[in-house]
């Protein structure tokens, strides 16, 4: 065991290494672009320069003088297609801003040509060369830019339910002993997953396939074969390996259905890979927010009152928002509580789900609120956290299945050396230094979703998993694989997983860090279809006892305790008995409360994600404390964050090795956004400014010099068969509050807008 | 990108050749169709953006021989134009004696890229201003000369303070350059008529009404060489930027001294990260020398250094943030250790 390979505690699986390390580390691993074609023709993007207007015209005769161009598709001759809704309403999209659709621009970079050419290079040249007039109107950029307009979410976004209240919210702040009442701003911000937003379609006659980083292979191929109008029993989606997602791969883009028409047409397969800078806006983004929070509380600490308002960006055309308060509302025991979500349309390219996407910057709001009222309290931060800590929401009083808050707060707080801060801002320092600590709540909603597996064991032990899964780097392939090893009782090398494919069985979208739940749950369910088939066929007549059926995990939930407390089946007695060398097993699996058209809609890619707040009688969420040491150069302002500390709870570790790869990232990513990441936009053009890694600025290893993953033991007997809570999520989420506690600390200067940087410090 | 065609030189003489075939271009940097290669981390990437567009290019990597050398004498430091970045940064009496340019190479970009980036591709580099990077803005004069500028009223951050003119903003990126000016460098150019000297101060240009004109180099020309004369062991590079490696400065300072019997015998300050060309403060120098140390004078130094600086609506707060660079950049100069 080392650091990386975290000695399992209890209800943790073994920290085995990564199934796909080896592939990976060689450069065998194929991602999208990777996956040879034969005879491809390329294109290449041309994006607009404005970000409203209409197109004049084109100039193309320079670029079809290149040679090797073979066509250039613009509105006007581009493939018809059908439009798709917004996933958020029901739909597939990301966007329901359909390019090449007519002569308007609703945003910057939007699509307004495709080059297609011999090869990447003539296709680019070509697209170098494209000249596009346009007339220009003036875009609202966002937030206070004149001509946007603001509406309630709750009405307008299928996704957003509800408006969390209860009690006597006005009442109880004006009353309350001590107040907090604050803004705070969080800025836009791009996923950036190195591997680019690639497609190649490949057309068999009316067979499609198509290669491309997808985060839900099912949604992309019901997606794409809507808008083309065909069976989407025609439209195959492959990609064993995604290069990161961070939910910019969720859901449905344009380019997809737009390279498949050319394909079609051309009659020969083509494959995209578009530059980084149009990655900002062919896909999807975070858009920025803005939250006014009011938190009244007795000088002992309990919350009394508590308000949050949200207010996000969204395009003219959808309205896409994260509403992160149905978690804010329900953190702290609080009996009057009141919240809004509203969403302001701007020129702008349609946001989208972002790693945690309400929680990073909903809770960024509520754990700096929580942090100023513990200064004005004189508490120490954590005591408050203990004082509100609950066992039940306060919204609907339902329990939360388990909630570790508190025994992350102290195991982290040792870890870190929290007892060695004094209170006082500004009362630490090194050299030019000053030090701040700071700490934050976090928090991810436990959730689920329907998914099917198929497996196939073997006589000699040999076992293969399908399942239309997806590895985003997360280590799926290898928690899938533990869970089949170990529910049949055969070794993990013999177990191959395949998954990335929409001709496999159903699987769930990779979002809302659902899909280890989930696919581990299914896989478990099926595999246990295979210990019954074989039990049966080696006791025929007899019923079976409660001590065999026991004794084969028949009856039980089947955790994955039951599993490991089993006996091995033997399996040669049971291929004899049974009188065949092979046996497979499909299976539906859904979570509890998942609605009734849940595997109808698992089959044409439409998720159904149950958990978090939403659940009927109870409440599932992970939970972790963050830690962090800040240091502000006096002189410079410069501010870093040399340590990050934080423990997590999340029912059943599948595996700790990838477990605290994922939080790690997770800490690093939100220390990030606290302090490096925001995308510029122009405020007179409402385009993105800094669109390219050297500008759009992501931590480098000299940033994060000291990152502590520490996993607490946790068992949730409540939420799926395979006791496992999310976690890819989960780490990012309230590191952006710790660091601005932390800043405050360091310098007694209060930040409550992100990202922080060194012309914001006034020491 | 677009088409180009690739030439490596066999010699000084033939590269020199091969560069002057637009003989008539004043401004060969922005203008010429044929321009030099040397580790290519800023010229392949202008090229790739379609920013710069040479229909040839001519490889000077095989000139190494002869011009990569570092080489520290008794009277004054020499270093090669071709020499990499990594190994200018890693040499010892550069290190010793020069402390303001190995740190302003060791903390310039990032390993990778020190290692492929020569010492004239470095001070040849170009703005990082996002308007000039992206052709799709129009106004650029500097890219695209009268047709305005896009940063002067947008997003201006990383944009100078110092130099500026009501046509151009953009910040001269580099780090190494600061620390030539302070030492009074001279740089050597190869060109058809042979070898010419000039100081290093005289090499850039401010923006002026003509920001498209970025060097005093003729067509044809190459950096062959750069010569610092002395030693000036009391000198340091500060940087300050938003993450901890990899990443431009918002705001530098090259400070040398020479500290004789507690008084401040020569001073030399130049300022990086806030200005359109590499940028000495003789303002700042003048009001140092003679004189004995202490954090008010630095502080006077570091108001005059900035006395002329213009802000815009992002980029204010490096007036202030440049002044308390550069007096923390002398009071660690007093105080470090030689
Ligand atoms: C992401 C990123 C971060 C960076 N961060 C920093 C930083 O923090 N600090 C810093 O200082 N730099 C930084 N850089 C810039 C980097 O240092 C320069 O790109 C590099 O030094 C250029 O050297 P090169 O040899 O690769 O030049 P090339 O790209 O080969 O050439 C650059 C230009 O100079 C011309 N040229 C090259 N050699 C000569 C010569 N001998 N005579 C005349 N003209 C010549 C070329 O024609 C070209 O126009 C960064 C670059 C990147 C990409
Ligand atoms: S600052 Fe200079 S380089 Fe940048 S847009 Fe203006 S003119 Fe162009």
């Amino acid at each position: 065991m080392n650091a990386a390979a975290p000695e399992p505690k209890a209800n943790m699986g073994q920290p085995v290494p990564r199934y796909d390390a080896v592939a990976k580390v060689a450069g065998r691993a194929t991602y999208g672009s990777d996956m040879p074609l034969d005879n491809p023709a390329y294109a290449f993007l041309v994006t607009s320069a404005i970000a409203r207007g209409r197109i004049n015209g084109f100039d193309l005769d320079d670029a079809k003088r290149v040679r090797g161009v073979i066509d250039i598709i613009t509105h006007e001759n581009a493939p018809d297609l059908k439009e798709s809704k917004l996933f958020s309403n029901g739909g597939y999209a990301g966007t329901t801003i359909q390019p090449l659709k007519s002569a308007d621009i609703a945003h910057d970079g939007e699509i307004v040509a495709v080059v297609i050419a011999e090869s990447y290079e003539a296709a680019r040249e070509a697209a170098n060369r494209v000249k596009v007039s346009y007339t220009a109107a003036t875009p609202s950029a966002s937030f206070d830019s004149p001509g946007t307009t603001k509406a309630a979410a709750k009405g307008q976004n299928a996704q957003f339910k509800e408006d969390p209240q209860v009690g006597d919210f006005a009442k109880a702040f004006d009353e309350a002993e001590v107040k907090v009442d604050a803004a705070y701003e969080t800025p836009t911000q791009h996923h950036n997953p190195m591997e680019l937003f690639s497609t190649s379609c490949v057309w068999m006659g009316d067979d499609l396939v198509i290669y491309e980083p997808s985060q839900y292979v099912y949604g992309l191929k019901n997606g794409v074969a809507e808008q083309l109008g065909i069976d989407a029993d025609k439209v195959r989606v492959v990609n064993p390996y995604v290069g990161g997602g961070f939910g910019s791969r969720g859901s449905m883009t344009p380019r997809t259905a737009i390279i498949a028409g050319i394909a079609k047409r051309l009659n020969r397969p083509i494959k995209l890979v578009p530059t980084r800078d149009q990655g900002f806006t062919i896909a999807t983004y975070r858009a920025e927010t803005r939250h006014a929070i009011k938190l009244g509380a007795n000088r002992d600490g309990k919350l009394v009152a508590l308000r949050h308002e949200g207010v996000e960006v969204s395009s003219r055309a959808d309205p896409y928002c994260v509403g992160g308060t149905k978690t804010t509302t329900r953190l702290y025991a609080c009996p009057n509580v009141d919240s809004l979500v509203s969403i302001v349309r701007a020129d702008r390219n349609t946001p989208g789900f972002m790693r945690s996407p309400p929680e990073v910057p909903y809770m960024f709001a509520l754990e700096s609120a929580m942090d100023e009222l513990a200064v004005k309290l004189d508490m120490d931060p954590i005591e408050l956290r203990r004082v509100n800590d609950t066992t039940n929401e306060p919204i609907g009083g339902k329990p939360y299945t388990s909630r570790s808050l508190m025994g992350c707060f102290d195991e982290a707080a040792k870890a870190f050396g929290w007892s060695q801060r004094s209170a006082a801002p500004k009362s630490m320092s090194d050299g030019d230094w000053l030090i701040g600590y700071g700490c934050a709540a976090t928090c991810y909603p436990t959730q689920m979703a329907p998914s099917a597996a198929r497996v196939r064991l073997q006589r000699d032990g040999r076992t293969r998993v399908e399942i239309a899964g997806h590895e985003i780097g997360t280590g799926a392939y290898t928690v899938i694989a533990q869970t089949a090893a170990e529910r049949l009782g055969v070794p993990l090398e013999q177990v191959a997983v395949f998954i990335g494919d929409s001709d496999l069985p159903p699987g769930p979208v990779a979002g809302g860090s659902n899909s280890t739940a989930s696919t581990c749950s299914a896989v478990m369910m099926v595999c246990d279809q295979i210990r019954q088939r074989m039990f049966k066929a080696m006791m025929p007549r007899q019923s079976l006892t409660d001590k065999a059926k026991e004794t084969v995990g028949i009856g039980r939930t089947p955790t994955m305790q039951a599993a490991k407390s089993d006996r091995t089946l033997d399996l040669e007695r049971a291929f004899d008995a049974l009188g065949v060398g092979v046996i497979e097993e499909y299976g539906e699996w859904k979570p509890e409360g998942a609605p009734p058209d849940s595997f109808k809609a698992m089959h044409s890619g439409h998720a159904r994600l149950v958990g978090g707040a939403a659940m009927k009688d109870k409440i599932a969420y992970a939970f972790g404390a963050e830690f962090v040491e800040v240091r502000v150069n006096r002189f410079t302002h410069e501010i870093r964050a040399p340590r990050l500390v934080g423990a997590f709870a999340a029912g059943r570790i599948m595996n700790p090795r990838t477990a605290r790869s994922q939080l790690m990232g997770g800490l690093i990513w939100g220390m990030s956004s606290a302090l490096l990441e925001a995308t510029e936009i122009d405020q007179r053009t409402a385009r993105y400014v800094n669109d390219n890694l050297a500008d759009y600025l992501v931590p480098v290893s000299a940033d994060v010099p000291g990152v502590e993953v520490i996993l607490l033991s946790e068992q949730d007997d409540h939420i799926n068969p395979a006791g496992a809570k999310g976690l890819g999520e989960l780490a990012n989420v309230g590191t952006n509050a710790a660091i601005c506690n932390a800043i405050y600390h360091a310098t007694g200067q209060r930040i409550r807008k992100l990202p922080v940087r060194l012309e914001n410090i006034e020491v | 990108m677009r088409p180009f065609s690739y030439q490596r030189a066999t010699d000084p003489d033939m590269a020199v050749q091969a560069l002057s075939a637009d003989a008539a271009v004043d401004n060969p940097l922005t203008r010429a169709t044929v321009q030099p290669l040397a580790g290519g981390t800023t010229l392949i990437d202008l090229m790739k953006l379609d920013v710069m567009r040479p229909a040839a290019i001519v490889d000077i990597n095989p000139l190494a021989e002869g011009w990569s050398a570092i080489d520290p004498g008794r009277e004054n430091l020499r270093l090669g134009a071709l020499a990499k970045m990594s190994d200018v940064a890693a040499q010892g009496e550069v290190q010793r004696n020069y402390p303001v340019i190995a740190n302003s190479l060791k903390l310039a970009a990032s390993a990778q890229l020190r290692n492929m980036a020569t010492l004239g591709g470095n001070v040849m580099q170009r703005t990082r201003c996002p308007y000039f990077r992206d052709v799709s803005y129009e106004n650029c004069n500097k890219r695209n000369p009268g047709s305005g500028c896009a940063a002067m009223d947008g997003v201006n951050r990383m944009h100078a303070v110092l130099g500026v003119s009501d046509q151009c903003i953009a910040t001269y990126p580099g780090d190494f350059a600061q620390a030539l000016i302070a030492l009074d460098a001279t740089v050597e150019i190869t060109g058809r008529s042979g070898t010419r000297s000039m100081p290093f101060a005289q090499l850039h240009k401010a923006p002026g009404s003509t920001p498209e004109t970025e060097t005093a180099l003729r067509s044809g020309e190459l950096i062959s060489a750069f010569v610092v004369p002395g030693r000036w062991p009391r000198s340091v590079y500060l940087k300050a930027r938003d993450r901890q490696s990899y990443e431009f400065a918002l705001s530098s300072a090259a400070v040398a001294l020479d500290v004789q019997h507690g008084a401040i015998k020569d001073a030399r300050v130049a300022l990086g990260g806030v200005a359109t060309v590499p940028w000495r403060s003789r303002e700042a120098e003048a009001l140092l020398k003679g004189q004995t140390f202490d954090d008010g004078l630095a502080e006077r130094a570091a108001e005059a250094a900035f006395a002329d600086a213009k802000g815009r609506q992002y980029n204010n707060f490096k007036i202030a943030l440049g002044k308390r660079v550069v007096a923390r950049a002398l009071h660690r100069a007093v105080t470090m250790e030689i």
